[in-house]
Parts: C-alpha cells; structure tokens; sequence
C-alpha cells in the first residue's frame, strides 16, 4: 500500500478552528461571520475532494505531528473510510449552517457566535477522529468532541438544558475516561502498539478472557455509538437546538462513536481475528442486535419527534455495529455506506422537526395531525428522509441496506438478517403513520391550523439539499461504493 | 563558571531572602524586586543545568571544596543535580519565579505593610524547597525541610481567622514528620557511617538484611509521608492551604508536598534501590493501599466542599497518592508516571490556586455560590481555570493526561487494579466538579448579551496576576506535547538500569 507523507490532513482540520477563531472575533458582524463559516466549509470541501482520486487508488494520506508516547505519536493517516466520513461531516455542515441562519436568526436567540464557535470545533474534532492514524489520536479528538458540544447541548440554559447537559457529560466522559481510556491502556501495555493500519495488533497467545474484556470495555467505552445501556445521553441532548441535533446527533457526534468502534475492530482486533473467534464477533452482533431492535420499540411509544428521531438514530448506529461485527467483506461495506446514507436521510428529518416547530410551533407528533398540507413541501421532504432511513428505493438508504443484508448471509450470523428486517418494518411503523397523520388526520388543534405555514425560504433551501442528497445518493451510490468497497478491501486484507 | 551552577540555583533565593528582609527596612518597596532578582538567578541557573545533565550527565558539586579530596568524604556538604531532580529545580525555580510575579497586587492588599516579610519568607520557603531538591546528602535534606517547614508555618499563620490554628496544626504534624526522618536518618548513619547519598547507596547492599536499616528506612518514609500529606496524614492540608493568605497558598500547595514526594522518590532510588524496595512487599502493598485510599477520599471530600481553595487543597491530597503509588509501583511506567507527576502538577497545582487567587482577588470570596456570573465578568481567568481543570481531569494533550497514562500503564503492568480505579474515579470526580462550577458560573444565569437581561460588566483580575495564570495555564499543554522528549532524555536516564521494561 503507497502512503504520501503530507501536511493536507492538518491544513484540513485547522481550516474549521481558524474559522472558529474568525467567527470569535468577528462575532459582532452576523453576516461576516457566517461568510467565514461558508468560506471555511467550502475550503475543507474542495481539499478533501482533491485527495478523493489518490484515496480511491489505495494511496493514504500520512503525518506525523508530534510523539507523544514511545510508539504513539499524535499522526493522521486518511484512508477510503476516514475521508468518506470526512467528506459527509463537511458537506452536511454547509445546509446546516444555513439552516441555522434560518433557525436562530428569527427566533433572536442568544449567544449566536458562541453557537457558530463551538461548532466549528466540533467539525474539526469529527474530522480529526475520522483522520487519526492511531487510537490514542482518535481518543484526544474524541474528547475534544464531546467538551466542545456540551455549550450546544446546554444552549438555551434553562434547567431542561442543564440536566441534558449533565447527562450528556455523565454518560460521554464518563464511559470514554472509566472504559475506553483504562482500556486503551491495556492494549498499549500488552501490545505496544495502537495503530490502526496494522490491522490487529494482539499477538496470538492472548487470552481470550482478556480480549472479550477489552471488546466489551471499547464497545461500552465510545458511548457516542448509542449502543445499549449507555444510550441514554442521546434523548437527553435532545434539548440541544435543532441544527445541533440535526448535524452532531445525527450525523458527527454520533457516528464518531460508531467510526471509533470500527476503528478498533478493524485496526486494534482486526477482521481475521474476529472472523476466527466466533466469541468476538457473536459479542458484537447480539449486542448490537439488541439495541437495534429495542430502540425502535421504544422509538414507537414516543411522542415527541424529536426523541422518536434520537430513538430510530440509536436504531440505526447499530446497524453499522452489527455490519463490521459480521466481518464479511460486503457486511463491512454495507456498514461504511450506512454512514453516508444515514447521515443524508436523518439530517434531513432532524432539519424537517426544526422545520415543523419553526412552522407551527409542534415539538409532539400528537400536535400536527393533519397540519401537513400547510406545509407541503417540508413534509414531503419529512417523508424522502423516511424512506432513506427505512431503507426503500429511491434513496440511498437502500443500497446501504441491501450491502449489509448481503453480508449477513455471508456470514455464519444469518439470523442477522431477520434482524435486519424485523427492524427495517420497525422503521416503517414509526416513520410512516408521522406522515399519514400530517396529511389526512383531523386536525385537533385548530389554532394551531391558522397559525401553520411554511417555514422561510433560510429554512427550506437546507431541506431542499439534503432530501435530493438521499435521492441521488441511490442512483449515484458508485462513487461512495468505491469508498466502501476499497476500505472493506484493505480490513479483509491489511 | 558553568561547574558552579548548582550553587546559584539555591544562592540566589537565599540571597533574595536576606536582602528583602534587609532592604525593605529602609524601601519597603524594594523587597519585591530583590527577590524577584534572586529567582530569575535561580531559574535561569536551573534551567541551563536541564541542558547539561541532559548533555553530559549528572553534574555533583562539593561545597566549599570541602569531600573533592580523599579522606574529607564525611565533612564535606555535597550538592547533586541529576536525571532525577534537575526538571523538577527547573519546576520549582520557575514556578516560583511566576508565583512571586503573580503575588505583587495580593500582597499589597491582603498584607499590606507587611510585604518585606512575606517576601522573605517566600523566598527562604524557595530555598528550603530547592535545597531538598538539590541536596546530596540525607542530614542536609533535613536542614533544608526545616527551613522550608519553617517559613511555611509562618507564612501560613499570615492569614485571617482560622490560619493560626491551622498553621499551628501544620507545626505539629510537620514537625512529627521531621523528627520520624530525622531519626531514620540517624539509624543509616549509625550503619553506614556517612550521609552522603552516592556513598550510602555503596555501603548499604554490603550490610545484608539488616533490621536496623529497615527500620530507618521505615522512619524515613513515614517522615516524608506525613511532610507529604499522604493519607492518613493529610489532616493539616486542607486547613492549612485554605485559611492562609492567597498568596501564601500559591506557592505552597504546588511546591511543598512535591518537593517532598521528590525526596522520598530520592530515597527510595538511590539511597536504597528497587530491588530492597521490590524485596519488602509489605510496605509496598502498604504504601499502594495508602495512595488508593488517599485518591479516593481525596475526591470524595473535594466532591463535597463548597469553598474553592478547599475543593482545591482536596485535589491536593488526591494527587499526592497519584505520585506515592507510581512510585511504589515499582516499575518503568509507574516510576516515569510519578516523576513526570511531580513536575506536572506542581504545575498544573501552581495554575489552579493562580486561577482561584484572581477569582477570589475579584470576587472577594472563594465559595461555590458566590461564582454566579464569574464567567461573564472574569473570562479570561475562568478560560485558564477551564484549562487547567481539563489538565487535571486528564483531557489530552495537556500533561495531566501523560502522567495518567504512565501511572495507569504500571498499574495495569502491576495487576494493582485497585490502584486504576482510583485514579478513574479521582478523573470523573474532578470532571463533576469542573461541570458543577461551570453550570454556576455561567448556565444558571440569564445571558447579559439578551436584551432585558441585567448586564454583567467584566471586571478581570489586574494584568500582573493575569498574565502568570494565563502563562502557567498553557504551560500545561507546553508539558504536555514536550512529554517524549522530556521522558526520553531526562526521566528515562533517572530510572535505575535494573528495572524490567
């Protein structure tokens, strides 16, 4: 495998903090100040886009910044997976920062620069997770991610706000520092290396106890991957504003766990030993199974939209769990597409539940039985995310889909794939009935009726990109495909 | 003039010391700079002689001349700079140095009239501290703990209030302590027939398993551990470091107890070895019980104060088992993770009780409720404060989170996974504790920056204690990204050559 030794991976990451730093000082500009933001976006953009044609030949991207620790330095490497992450985070920040403008402008929320301020930081620690060369990287951008959220978490600082945010905390920090941390070190003691492009680093003779150990610590560790019990943080972050919870508990925050627990299967334990160790990955797939079913049952009872969507997106990172735990080669495909196509299809419903409360001021389901036609065009929109998260045809939810169905049967887990159905119905059943019930249910309320309209344009325009995205996303899945395949290549042969 | 470096490290504060006090008899102004000359003398010193060690090795002086020729071994005073202690010189002088920057404005409001005292009292504290760093000889330690002991008593009992019971508490613990090491350094002597470090180290594997140097090497470490503040011996601390001037606590909490774990890490490894400590597991499982127990109460009482400098001073005592068990670990990671400690949280300490001095200068008072708002009006101090909190808890890059990984890394190496959890805990309850203030500080307060919310006016700390606060803030990341080079060419040569990897 060829690597260029080369500073972009850096230049990349830093575009965003500069931008953070930018919009700290030019906080008093509105208008300046979002420019920097798009500016910076579109920089980061059009860098990660010149590596795509090295990457997509096999080529990676290194740097060394610092040695931190003997055998661990503070180094980027970008690979297929890390730059299709990568690339999501960054376009999805454009429609969101636009959305945002449409959000907090009217509302005149407080605290606008520190908004746009931490969330750049939280752009480029997700992008930094999605670069590190090695785990004790991945770890320090891991972190940086969850202390630059919390001010988003607790934005609107009412006692809703801080319990979230304390429990944000709660669960975050304290999985990352009680489990994956002592966890990380372990490994770094047995084995001295942490990694990734090894493809495994324990040596044979470690005991078995030891690495179910390890597994489970890392799994429950990273609990930005959702995985059940430690889900809990995601419902309560909920309080978060719209845009916040449409772009990092959609589509960054969260698939930076789930990015970080394929990492470490595939990088620290590696696909061979999981393959080989029927234990390991049948821990993985019932784990994941668990969750997966379970959190679209509870997403059903729910009410609010937004804790339904934060339930279904629980749902749908184990998903990916569940792919890299089958550790076929189209499995592994299957879960890296599921990132971009989740990431499309979500973000689109998280921007239509900010949508719905701009337009009529609903945060319950309950609350917009048969509202729909005052505002056609967002819940059309509402309705294209669903599918692409259900997995039907045509949006890109579907081709994720099918890799990871494909997988299952490779594997020797084939009851994953009644897993996989049995939740994709789940989908339907708590997706669908929003959008029957927006269009021809009685309405209830008939105030709300009057008042109901369709949200300004700021607000549509982002919806209006990432519901094409899913569409286009299932007819031009090649490139992403290229992606997927040539990561699920190199995880099957390091 | 370099091969007298190592006696300008502690000449100079000395030196301040005297004329601060002889000085601001006839310019009460003149004390600060003084010392402030004294320091920088000491400092710069300090850190030329980091260069040298790591160029050219351990650097050994004899006072006087007196020892350099044969026969003169047992008179002469000799004075050491090696792997072992010349970071921390380095830690202390410039900790020190910032420290006396930092305390100009609270000195001349908390103590006003009163500065030529405080200032030569500090700086003979400095000396006291330097001398135990840099001492090749184990009676002399003693002499320099004293003086060290001593001015801290006084400069503790300068405060309001309770500070004079709590000093007077601090003078008896400190002085148990120093009696305790003072007898086990009689009993070595009385076996070895030398004080001097490097001779010691020869002599004592010849005397096999004597019960007389066990029991001085247990006298010994119980001294240290109660001049340390080690659990149970921590009960003067908290007081101590809370009821006495600001200033005061400054340069105390970072230094004092460090300064201590240092000599007992000298003792440990090279007055006797790691093979005679690995040889007495008794006082091994011992001493990483106590340092278990000393992280979790630690944390937990910090957990339940609701004064700042006392949250802090509890922070104090938990670190102090971080150190005492890397060592008593009694391998490569554990001994790295405790010297690397030692250096980091005087740091990491010294920036702490900077932060809550500008808060307090400010605020007027240090507890919990009074913090509402402090974000808006100190925004600077409280991004250090935020900081400094990140490096304590453990949040990469910065240097608490190296000495963490070292310290976990031996345990784990160890099996001692009582001794992991602790340190697990003492991280998330300094993270509760850093969430709590900041949901006081800032969230539970209307946002000035919306209209009909009452404006809250910034209202910083004065430059000159500012810029120390800041300095020392970053400092922590400094440490941090500079961990390899620092733990390859420095920490790395202090370990003794037998330890397994």
């Amino acid at each position: 495998m060829e690597t260029i030794p080369s500073t972009t991976p850096v230049w990349i990451i830093l575009t965003s903090s500069i931008a953070a730093l930018l919009v700290l000082l030019l906080g008093r500009w509105p208008n300046v100040r979002e420019s920097c933001i798009f500016a910076a976006a579109l920089i980061k953009l059009a860098l990660l886009l010149s590596l795509t044609p090295d990457v997509l030949e096999g080529k990676q991207y290194e740097f060394e910044v610092i040695e931190l620790l003997p055998n661990a330095p503070f180094a980027f490497r970008i690979d297929a997976l890390g730059l299709l992450f990568a690339l999501v985070s960054v376009s999805l920040w454009i429609p969101t920062t636009v959305f945002s403008m449409g959000f907090l402008r009217p509302l005149k929320r407080h605290a606008q620069t520190r908004f746009f301020f931490f969330f750049a930081i939280a752009i480029s620690s997700a992008v930094g997770v999605a670069f590190s060369a090695n785990l004790l990287t991945l770890f320090i951008f891991y972190e940086v991610l969850s202390l630059s959220t919390y001010p988003l978490v607790t934005h609107h600082q009412d006692d809703d706000a801080i319990k979230g945010g304390r429990k944000y905390l709660t669960y975050l920090l304290g999985t990352s520092v009680g489990l994956a941390l002592p966890a990380m070190i372990i490994v770094y003691q047995k084995t001295g290396n942490l990694d990734f492009a090894s493809g495994g680093v324990f040596l044979e003779e470690t005991s078995p106890i030891l690495l179910i150990v390890l597994l489970l610590m890392f799994l429950y560790g990273f609990a930005k991957a959702g995985l059940m019990p430690f889900h809990a943080w995601l419902p309560g972050a909920m309080v978060a504003p719209a845009p916040v919870s449409a772009l990092l508990h959609a589509v960054a925050v969260v698939k930076v766990g789930v990015f970080s627990i394929i990492r470490v299967l595939t990088g620290i334990f590696g696909v061979d030993l999981l393959a080989n160790a029927p234990l390991l990955s049948t821990t993985v797939c019932v784990l994941a199974s668990i969750t997966l079913i379970v959190a679209s049952l509870i997403a059903l009872t729910q009410d609010n939209i937004k804790s339904r969507l934060a339930y279904s997106t629980i749902g749908q990172l184990s998903y990916i769990i569940l792919g890299v735990g089958l550790a076929t080669e189209s499995a592994i495909t299957g879960a890296a597409l599921h990132i971009p196509m989740h990431a499309f299809g979500k973000i689109t419903l998280f921007l239509c539940a900010g949508a719905i409360y701009q337009a009529c001021g609903a945060k319950c389901i309950s609350e917009i039985h048969g509202l729909g036609h005052r505002f056609p065009l967002t819940m059309t929109a509402f309705f294209i995310g669903s599918l692409c998260v259900i997995g039907l045809p045509p949006t890109g939810g579907f081709i994720s889909k099918w890799y990871l169905l494909n997988g299952s049967l490779d594997s020797g887990q084939q009851w994953a794939f009644a897993v996989f159905l049995t939740s994709s119905l789940l989908n339907a059943a708590y997706f669908l009935p929003i959008v029957y019930k927006a269009f021809f249910a009685t309405p209830t309320d008939l105030d709300r009726l009057e008042r109901a309209k369709e949200p300004p344009r700021l607000t549509i325009m982002p919806l209006f990109i990432t519901t094409t995205g899913c569409v286009l996303l299932f007819f031009f899945s090649g490139k992403l495909l290229q992606f997927a395949n040539r990561f699920a290549e190199l995880c099957m042969n390091p | 003039m370099t091969d007298q470096l190592p006696i300008l490290v502690i000449l100079g504060p000395l030196l301040g010391a005297v004329f601060a006090a002889l000085g601001g008899w006839f310019r009460p102004k003149s004390s600060h700079p003084l010392v402030i000359i004294g320091l920088v003398l000491s400092f710069v010193a300090a850190l030329k002689l980091v260069f040298t060690v790591a160029d050219t090795g351990a650097q050994k002086y004899w006072l006087g001349g007196w020892g350099s020729k044969p026969g003169y071994g047992v008179v002469g005073i000799q004075i050491t700079v090696d792997h072992l202690n010349t970071l921390l010189l380095a830690a202390v002088s410039g900790i020190a140095l910032l420290t006396a920057l930092y305390t100009k404005r609270l000195v001349d409001t908390e103590l006003a009239g009163r500065q030529r005292y405080f200032y030569a009292l500090f700086s003979l504290l400095v000396t006291g501290l330097l001398g135990i760093t840099i001492t090749g000889d184990i009676f002399n330690l003693y002499v320099f703990m004293e003086i060290a002991a001593l001015s801290s008593y006084a400069l503790i009992a300068y405060g309001k209030g309770r500070a004079y019971m709590a000093a007077f508490n601090y003078l008896i613990m400190g002085t148990m302590g120093a009696c305790l090491y003072l007898l086990g350094v009689g009993f070595v002597f009385a076996k070895s027939g030398t004080l001097n470090v490097d001779d010691i180290s020869i002599i004592l594997p010849t005397l096999g398993q004597s019960q007389a140097v066990f029991v001085g090497f247990a006298l010994i470490l119980l001294g240290a551990w109660a001049k340390m503040a080690l659990f149970p011996f921590h009960g003067w601390l908290p007081n101590a470091y809370t009821y006495s001037p600001t200033a005061g606590a400054a340069i105390l909490a970072p230094l004092a107890t460090k300064v201590a774990v240092y000599a007992m890490l000298r003792i440990m490894l090279t007055v006797y070895s790691v093979d005679y400590i690995l040889n007495s597991p008794s006082i091994q499982s011992i001493a990483l019980g106590l340092s278990t127990i000393a992280i979790v109460v630690g944390s937990f009482f910090s957990l339940s104060q609701t004064n700042l400098k006392k949250i802090a001073s509890y922070f104090v005592v938990s670190e102090i088992g971080y150190m005492v068990g890397g060592a008593w670990l009694a391998n490569k990671p554990g001994l790295t993770g405790a010297m690397y400690h030692v250096v980091a949280d005087a740091a990491m300490t010294s920036a702490l009780f900077m932060a809550i001095g500008c808060i307090a200068y400010r605020l007027g008072q240090s507890k919990l409720d009074g913090l509402k708002g402090v974000f808006f009006k100190m925004p600077v101090t409280m991004a250090a404060f935020v900081f400094t909190m990140a490096a304590l808890i453990g949040v990469p890059p910065t240097c608490g989170f190296f000495s963490k990984w070292y310290l976990i890394q031996g345990a784990v190496q160890a099996g001692v996974w009582h001794f992991v959890i602790a340190l697990l805990i003492s991280s998330l309850v300094k993270a509760i504790i850093l969430f709590r203030i900041v949901e006081i500080g800032y969230n539970r307060v209307p946002h000035p920056a919306v209209d009909g919310n009452p404006a809250i006016p910034c209202n910083e700390a004065p430059l000159g204690m500012l810029i120390p606060t800041v300095a020392m803030a970053l400092g922590l990341v400094a440490i941090g990204l500079a961990t390899s080079p620092l733990v390859n060419t420095i920490i790395a040569k202090a370990l003794p050559a037998t330890l397994t990897p």
